[in-house]
């Protein structure tokens, strides 16, 4: 106050960080950090923490002797992730995870639209419907799994029945390798109710009168479709892009289930259900080479940063949010 | 306002931290000793930690109480129902929360030897004086690395041939061309027993079961997969080719792979409906404890139990099983290796076959022995306890396999067990995927294989 009256300049506006700190003179402030602070703890203490140590550990031959505390953690430089390049299942299983993922999302994607569509113009069933298509997504992974064998075998399985009725001789979904990824994806969409209940959500976000308008202009029902439904809901599309591309990237549970774990023999375990996960899990746990787990995790967060990017940047010139830029 | 949230806030933190002091409560009670009670005076003076043990049955339990007791009344014996898991063993290894004892596969004991993680267990077997020629050499071959003995042998199954007379005597096929010996008659049987009924495969005539017993069909030559030290891969010479070659073509006359597995992966072994019972296969090699399950679920059954035989004509069986080790840094190594001398012994093993012999007398069921790594105790759970069950079957699968064992070999133990079996078994599934040729899939099994042992040893 004083240099102000001294100086006689007029005081220019409060920085940035001089607004955060001065903040906290309020007591909401703190309150807000206090319940904030579960989550911070939580980030740091089980996601940040382990992500930097297994960065440090991917620099390590960390194994079972260093973690019993019976030899000491020694660098091994870059060994790890030079070996990434020369592993020839990485590339499998990066392969396998690629193309399980560039089926799955699309695929997942328009199912859950198509029914998202269906739910939001039947009215009173809707609620019934609704339950009925989520069902599917509070199945445990495992059980789903395993059904998985069962529906699809290839001789038996309820799925190449059904389609006998019509004419169709089914393949061998859960031994032919052709088949494998496919019959996994049919898997994911049929969980696909978590995807679905989101666009639904966006489909009731959209202003009526958008489509009053639309039509009144004489637009059918595909253009206002295209130019009213798909603008509008884009926000709720592009965040399910990018959480099902993640979470393709970050298959495990079912293809384990049924080609590597319980659900099979141990002994099946064909190369086409190989993804990324399951080989870093095998690595990790069943051959105990930890530090080269922590590059190959290195190795899928970088691959993910990079994608994920790439769809942010792409989408800005297809995603609408009301009230902001196109 | 604001006062009123942070109390909230401290009401809601004080539940979620009660919550979670009374869930470790309960989750401590819930892995509560067992076994032995604590002493008459209430106190226990040691305590044995042990962790693998997990699904019991009575022979298990009546052996578990036997070695509980064998240690004395002052000893407390913690051993919660947990099946071994690598990644559990792990996270103890970590926390400093050393078990005394673990109890897991005989095929995962070199992994952890070869890392330090078990104790090398000459010291044990010299001050508890156990005779280790009780064991069953192939048995004790499966956990020696570089000279010493890191588990001692429990259980052990082995592979004998299993022969449906039923589907042979439909197929008009003879029992004397049901055999390993000679793969040219044995394929053309495999021909004959197999059944196709309109595009789809109703039987399978010979399952050579494949990847699992692939080391069995090696041994026919009288070649191993690893030399005997561990140490070197030999998963590409041209016997490990021409075996897998010819197991391949056995599935290959069911019409492949996929028809082949879509239709065994529906049966039940284990219940009435078992495809022994139903015909739904001519023969297979499989494991010993089969023929308890049979005897119990569908001793109707006309079976018949031959030797797996290698080219010469010889009994040849691959054993597997498990095993007891103890962990470095496992606090109370004294108890620990009393307790799995106690559970492996003569006695241990007479006890609890005469129990169950009495049980499955109580309840009209068939006892069909005990098939353990331990030489001595099965010659005396067949010789003092067993009776005939009057079914001829099974009389002389019992035979059979009481003489078996002589004749049992295992894979040598590896520094990089894990991998090295996964090598041959991707690369057999390549194979019978149609992915690889037999040569160029135990080609990159070998270079995988070896790469992995290098880096371990």
């Amino acid at each position: 106050m004083a240099s102000v009256a001294t100086s006689g300049t007029a005081p220019g506006p409060p920085s940035r960080a001089r607004r955060w700190f001065s903040g906290f003179r309020e007591r909401e402030t703190w309150t807000a950090y206090a319940f904030l602070a579960p989550w911070f703890l939580g980030f740091i203490f089980l996601t940040a923490g382990p992500m930097i140590a297994s960065a440090y550990l991917s620099f390590t031959n960390y194994g079972i002797e260093q973690i019993a505390g019976f030899s000491p953690t020694e660098s091994v430089g870059t060994e790890h992730y030079r070996q990434l390049f020369n592993d020839d299942k990485i590339r499998l299983a990066l392969k396998n995870t690629f193309v399980f993922t560039l089926m799955m999302v699309p695929a997942t994607m328009v199912v859950a639209l198509v029914l998202a569509m269906i739910l939001s113009r039947i009215g009173r069933a809707a609620g019934i419907f609704r339950t009925i298509f989520y069902i599917p997504q509070i199945t445990p992974p495992v059980a789903a799994a395993v059904l998985l064998l069962v529906l699809f075998n290839g001789q038996v399985g309820l799925v190449n029945r059904a389609l006998e009725l019509v004419g169709i001789q089914g393949p061998f979904w859960t031994t032919d390798p052709s088949w494998i990824k496919p019959s996994l994806v049919i898997l994911s969409v049929w969980s696909v109710g978590g995807t679905m209940v989101i666009y639904l959500a966006a489909l009731h976000g959209v202003p009526q009168q958008l489509y009053e308008a639309a039509a009144i202009d004489g637009a059918s029902a595909w253009r206002r479709f295209r130019d009213v439904t798909i603008p509008m809901i884009s926000p709720a599309l592009f965040f399910t892009f990018i959480i099902l591309t993640l979470a393709g990237l970050n298959s495990f549970t079912e293809a384990y289930t049924a080609y590597f774990g319980a659900g099979s023999t141990g002994a099946d375990s064909p190369d086409a259900a190989l993804f990324y996960a399951i080989y870093l899990f095998r690595q990790a746990f069943e051959f105990f080479n930890l530090g080269f787990a922590s590059a190959m995790a290195w190795l899928l967060f970088l691959i993910s940063i990079t994608i994920t990017l790439i769809q942010v940047t792409v989408s800005r010139r297809f995603v609408f949010y009301q009230g902001g830029q196109k | 306002m604001s006062g009123r949230w942070i109390r909230l806030a401290g009401f809601v933190g004080t539940i979620a931290l009660s919550v979670a002091i009374m869930a470790g409560l309960a989750s401590a009670q819930s892995d509560a000793t067992v076994g032995k009670a604590p002493a008459a005076t209430g106190v226990a003076s040691r305590t044995l930690n042990i962790y693998g043990m997990g699904g019991r049955d009575d022979v298990a339990q009546g052996r578990l109480d036997f070695a509980t007791d064998a240690l004395g009344s002052t000893v407390e014996v913690s051993n919660p129902v947990n099946g071994f898991n690598d990644q559990a063993f792990l996270a103890r290894l970590a926390a400093g929360d050393v078990p005394d004892l673990v109890y897991l596969s005989r095929n995962s004991v070199g992994t952890y030897a070869a890392r330090n993680a078990f104790l090398p267990l000459a010291n044990c077997i010299r001050s508890q004086s156990i005779d280790t020629k009780q064991y069953r050499a192939a048995a004790l071959g499966e956990v020696r690395y570089k000279g010493q003995i890191y588990a001692l042998p429990e259980f052990t199954n082995q592979i004998t041939l299993l022969v449906n007379q039923d589907v042979a005597r439909a197929a008009g096929v003879a029992m004397a061309d049901i055999q390993t010996t000679n793969w040219k008659r044995l394929r053309a049987a495999n021909k004959k027993l197999l059944k196709i009924e309109d595009g789809r495969l109703t039987r399978i005539g010979f399952d050579p079961k494949i990847p699992e017993f692939f080391p069995l069909w090696v041994k026919w030559f009288g070649k191993d997969l690893i030399s005997k030290d561990g140490l070197k891969a030999q998963l590409n010479t041209r016997e490990a080719v021409a075996a897998l070659a010819y197991t391949v073509s056995l599935i290959n006359d069911h019409g492949g792979w996929n028809r082949f597995k879509a239709y065994r992966d529906t049966f039940d072994f284990f219940g009435r409906g078992n495809p022994f019972a139903r015909n739904q296969i001519g023969a297979m090699p499989f494991e010993s404890f089969i023929y308890n399950v049979f005897a119990d679920n569908s001793p109707q059954i006309d079976l018949v139990a031959k030797y797996f035989t290698n080219r010469k004509g010889g009994p040849i069986t691959l054993f597997s099983g498990s095993g007891w080790a103890i962990p470095r840094g496992a606090r109370d190594q004294d108890l620990a290796c009393q307790f799995m001398k106690a559970m492996t012994s003569v006695e241990a093993w007479k006890k609890v076959g005469k129990a169950r012999f009495d049980l499955r007398k109580r309840q009209g069921r068939a006892f069909t022995g005990l098939y353990t790594a331990n030489t001595r105790a099965d010659v005396a759970v067949f010789e003092d306890i067993y009776q005939p069950i009057g079914k001829k079957a099974f009389d002389d699968a019992v035979t059979l396999l009481v003489r078996a064992p002589r004749y049992g070999f295992a894979i040598p133990l590896s520094p990089a067990s894990a991998e090295f079996r996964q090598a041959w078994i991707d690369a057999i599934n390549r194979v019978l995927n149609g992915q690889q040729s037999p040569r160029a899939a135990l080609d990159q099994a070998q270079r995988e294989a070896q790469t992995a042992i290098d880096k371990a040893k």
